[in-house]
């Protein structure tokens, strides 16, 4: 998956060739060599791209969404995306990480190995994308878990103002367990590039890896994990419980765009150790997942600015806001497989479908979708997964699927983009049916047992005094 | 007061209150002009609403908001009735622009006016 020439630390002739020959052995010696010790540089990038992705949760994402809602549910937003994020890492340490990456008896869901991180110690090691390389596990966990973290918060937004705190919270839970983690696990649990020393080699390895990972749908960073999954989960949630008081008729505009646009930029920032991060080492390919999110995402908000310009009338922040947002949702499973003009390209058509999904496609379907979670996230999210088939292609400037087994590239000529496109399609059509049918339960569940949202009068007085006994502004 | 009979726009220690909704940005003109003619007391307060001169769109992402009401200031002056006449017009003069949502003025007779610190009461107090 790496074209760049990767230069191990301290690299001599020696030691370049010693490797080279210890790769061309077969497996049987190889297996008996002690793992290579990780590499600072790709611990430290490792570990920065974590600090990021929190970054991104709070206060990125809590701003992002606070901002868009009244005053009266500030406080609600900032609650919910916090203590989601802190639900998120503890389940995942305590279960979601072993369901989500260690090997099960099936492709959907992992087993409990690494229950409560049991055996996980400084000095655990799990594989990246190159051979014979290694990262130490609890990093990537960490790393992972505030993935399985940001992507509950990303759904709170499709029913904010009413939903009710207790009932997020088991959602939340429920969820996860039964949507993000097996999700995970189907789209980026695989042997790792180590055991693609034959081809018959690597297929045993990966009898049990991902069911999408084995039809072959990329997903570089989690358009399909993270992005598809919360977005029609949003959907379904803010169809369930339905519309806010007043939608349609009362202008229910955002009561702090200022905060809209800081958050969006710490998204944005953010986003480059989400994407980056995923790429797992700090080498020359990293910095290829770094243009395409720096160009995708400046392009999408160029495009929505302009789209909302010439259709509305005036360049919007909130508008640029949301295109930057589109744009980075969308090269997320791209970002690691096209080049830099295809980001570009991602980017303006990601904005200017979300543009539609948000204005057009939600007047259409008559929807409450508050914070735009399915207009920007899942509809993005989809864009950007199908066109990854796309401009992963050489001819368009793509990287292509390494061969592990060839240890080199294909002939670019051999590349399909209808094959592509077909295992992209894959990923995205089960992960909607996936998510959409738990979460559809999951919600229907909570609102016969606890209820989903909370009372008229409490809607109109406010979730910030009403659910959490609290004001945002008090003089 | 003596007793028993209402004040009226003859009596000099009548007062008057002389509210007056105003563009926002007119402030500054308003209280200069006021000045000028030995006003010394003025309460603003940030006010929303309209007369004829309706709201204006705005649209957030999706959704497009019909806003009818437009930000004023609420302008209001105590002072005593014969001077009243002089400082509308100031108002009036330096508020217009001539086009719609210049603002109103509304005038009140007020019953009485005490100053905290002294007591004092009346027309003085105004």
């Amino acid at each position: 998956m790496h074209q760049d020439k990767k230069r191990t630390k301290g690299s001599s002739l020696m030691r370049g060739l010693g490797a080279a020959l210890l790769m061309m052995l077969p497996a049987l010696v190889f297996a008996q060599d002690a793992p290579p010790p990780p590499n600072k540089g790709d611990v430290s990038w490792l570990m920065t791209s974590t600090v990021l992705v929190i970054l991104m949760t709070i206060p990125g994402l809590a701003l992002f969404y606070g901002g868009m809602v009244r005053s009266k549910n500030v406080l609600s937003l900032l609650m919910q995306v916090m203590i989601v994020f802190c639900v998120g890492v503890l389940l995942f340490a305590i279960y979601g990480y072993s369901v989500a990456f260690s090997e099960g008896s099936n492709q959907f869901f992992g087993g409990f190995t690494k229950l409560f991180l049991k055996g996980m110690t400084g000095d655990s090691l799990t594989g990246t994308f190159s051979k014979a390389t290694n990262i130490p596990e609890l990093g990537f966990f960490c790393f992972q878990s505030t993935f399985a973290a940001i992507t509950p918060a990303l759904i709170v937004g499709a029913f904010a103002e009413r939903i009710k705190f207790s009932a997020l919270l088991v959602f939340i839970l429920i969820w996860l367990t039964f949507a993000y983690y097996p999700i995970a696990h189907m789209v980026w649990f695989w042997s790792g590039p180590d055991a693609f020393t034959t081809a018959e080699a690597g297929a045993a390895a990966n009898v049990n890896a991902g069911f999408l990972f084995n039809k072959g749908a990329l997903d570089f960073a989690g358009g399909t994990v993270v992005h598809i999954n919360a977005g029609i989960a949003g959907l379904v949630g803010c169809m369930l419980i339905g519309k806010r008081i007043g939608y349609g008729q009362t202008a229910l505009p955002p009561h702090n765009v200022p905060y809209v646009m800081i958050g969006s930029a710490l998204l944005w920032v953010g986003w480059f150790g989400f994407n980056v991060g995923s790429n797992l080492e700090a080498n020359g390919f990293a910095t290829l997942v770094f243009t395409n999110t720096l160009l995708a995402t400046a392009a999408a908000t160029l495009a929505w600015m302009f789209g909302e310009w010439v259709i509305k009338g005036s360049p919007t922040m909130l508008g640029a806001a949301s295109g930057a947002v589109a744009g980075l949702v969308a090269i997320t499973p791209a970002c690691g497989w096209v080049g830099p003009m295809g980001s570009i390209a991602i980017g303006v058509l990601a904005a200017l479908i979300c543009l539609w999904a948000v204005s057009g496609l939600k007047r259409m379907l008559g929807y409450d979708d508050s914070l735009d979670v399915f207009g920007v996230h899942c509809v993005g999210g989809i864009v950007g997964a199908l066109l990854t088939g796309v401009f992963n292609s050489p001819a368009l400037g793509g990287t292509d699927v390494y061969d592990y087994v060839a240890n080199a590239f294909p002939n670019p000529a051999d590349y399909s983009i209808a094959t592509h496109v077909v295992s992209q399609a894959w990923g995205v059509g089960v992960t909607l049916l996936w998510s959409g049918i738990v979460s559809l339960v999951a919600f229907k569940l909570i609102d016969l047992t606890i209820g989903l949202r909370v009372t008229e009068e409490q809607e109109r007085e406010g979730l910030d005094t009403v659910s959490h006994g609290e004001r945002a502004y008090n003089g | 007061m003596p007793e028993g009979r209402a004040p009226s726009d003859n009596d000099a220690k009548a007062m008057k209150m002389i509210t007056a909704i105003i563009r926002p940005w007119k402030l500054d003109d308003l209280q200069m002009a006021v000045a000028r003619l030995g006003v010394q007391g003025i309460t603003v307060t940030e006010v929303t609403g309209y007369g004829r001169q309706r709201g204006h769109s705005e649209h957030y992402k999706g959704s497009e908001y019909q806003v009818e009401f437009v930000p004023k200031l609420r302008v209001e002056i105590v002072l005593d009735a014969a001077s009243a006449e002089a400082v509308v017009e100031a108002i009036s003069n330096v508020c217009r622009t001539g086009k719609t949502g210049d603002g109103k003025i509304f005038l009140a007779p007020v019953g009485e006016a005490v100053r905290i610190r002294t007591r004092e009461s009346g027309a003085a107090a105004a």
